[in-house]
C-alpha cells in the first residue's frame, strides 16, 4: 500500500486528509494522480491543476518520481510560509 | 581552524516548529554563546501583517508538513552552509493561529565577517518561502464581511529565491 497525505487548500477541497492507495499498476506520482481522478468530477478537476506541488517520503519530486509499496506521497498547493 | 569547529550544533537544534512565540533576545544570546569566533549576528524576524492585498486580515493560522518541514529546512541551511562560510544557525517558524503583530519565522546566523552572514540569511529565507511545506491561511474582513482564504504562492518570490541559482 501507499500512504497519501494531502494539505492545505487541497486537503478541504477534497475533503481528506489521508488515505492509502494499492501500489498495483502505480508506477509513478502521475499514475496516482490519474487514479485520483476517477474519483470524482471534483478530484478530477483538482489533479488536472499544473501548479499541484507533490513530495515522495518528505522530498519534493516530480510527476515522473517512481513510487513503491510503503512510500508516502503528498499533495499540496504551493507553498505560502515565512 | 574552521569556522564551524566552535560551533557544532545538532540538525535538530538549528530548527525548530513550533506553536508558541520565541523571545528575539534569548535566540541572539544563544547565537552568541560562548562563540568567540564571530563577529558577525544576523537575524530576520517575519510577522503578522494587519493588511493583505487591500483587506484587512484578523488573524493568521499556519499549517506545515511534519516530517517534510525539518527535512527541506536542514537542506536549506547545508545548502547555506556550502555556499558560505557560516558558524551558526537557527531557524525557527510558528504554527497554528496567530495575530496582529505575532512573530511567524526567526532566521538567526552568525559568521566571522557580516557578508556571509547576510547573504546566508537572505538565502535561507528565500529558499524557504518557495521551499518549505508552510500554507497560511488568513481571516480577512472585506466590505464588512469576514472571510476565510489560502494564500496564493507569488510568482515574485520564486523570481527572488532564483537570483540566487
Amino acid at each position: 500500500m501507499i500512504k497519501i497525505v494531502f494539505f492545505a487548500a487541497l486537503r478541504e477541497q477534497l475533503d481528506c486528509a489521508e488515505m492509502s492507495l494499492a501500489s498495483e499498476g502505480v508506477k509513478n506520482i502521475n499514475d496516482i494522480k490519474l487514479k485520483l481522478s476517477d474519483n470524482s468530477e471534483q478530484w478530477q478537476q483538482v489533479f488536472s491543476n499544473a501548479s499541484l506541488l507533490s513530495a515522495v517520503n518528505h522530498d519534493m519530486v516530480d510527476g515522473e518520481h517512481p513510487v513503491k509499496s510503503g512510500d508516502e506521497v503528498a499533495f499540496f498547493p504551493p507553498v505560502t510560509g515565512g | 581552524m574552521k569556522n564551524q569547529d566552535n560551533n557544532t550544533t545538532s540538525q535538530s537544534a538549528e530548527i525548530s516548529i513550533q506553536t508558541a512565540d520565541y523571545s528575539l533576545a534569548d535566540e541572539v544570546a544563544l547565537l552568541e554563546q560562548g562563540n568567540l569566533t564571530d563577529g558577525a549576528v544576523v537575524t530576520f524576524t517575519g510577522r503578522v501583517r494587519n493588511n493583505n492585498n487591500g483587506n484587512t486580515v484578523t488573524t493568521l493560522t499556519l499549517e506545515h508538513y511534519p516530517g517534510m518541514t525539518e527535512k527541506s529546512l536542514a537542506k536549506i541551511i547545508l545548502q547555506a552552509r556550502e555556499r558560505w562560510n557560516i558558524g551558526r544557525v537557527k531557524v525557527i517558524h510558528r504554527v497554528g493561529e496567530l495575530n496582529i503583530g505575532d512573530q511567524i519565522v526567526f532566521v538567526g546566523v552568525t559568521s566571522k565577517h557580516r557578508q556571509d552572514a547576510f547573504a546566508a540569511n537572505e538565502f535561507i529565507m528565500d529558499y524557504l518561502k518557495i521551499t518549505a511545506p508552510f500554507w497560511k491561511k488568513e481571516r480577512i474582513v472585506s466590505e464588512g464581511q469576514s472571510a476565510e482564504n489560502w494564500l496564493d504562492a507569488k510568482d515574485s518570490d520564486t523570481d527572488k529565491a532564483e537570483l540566487w541559482s
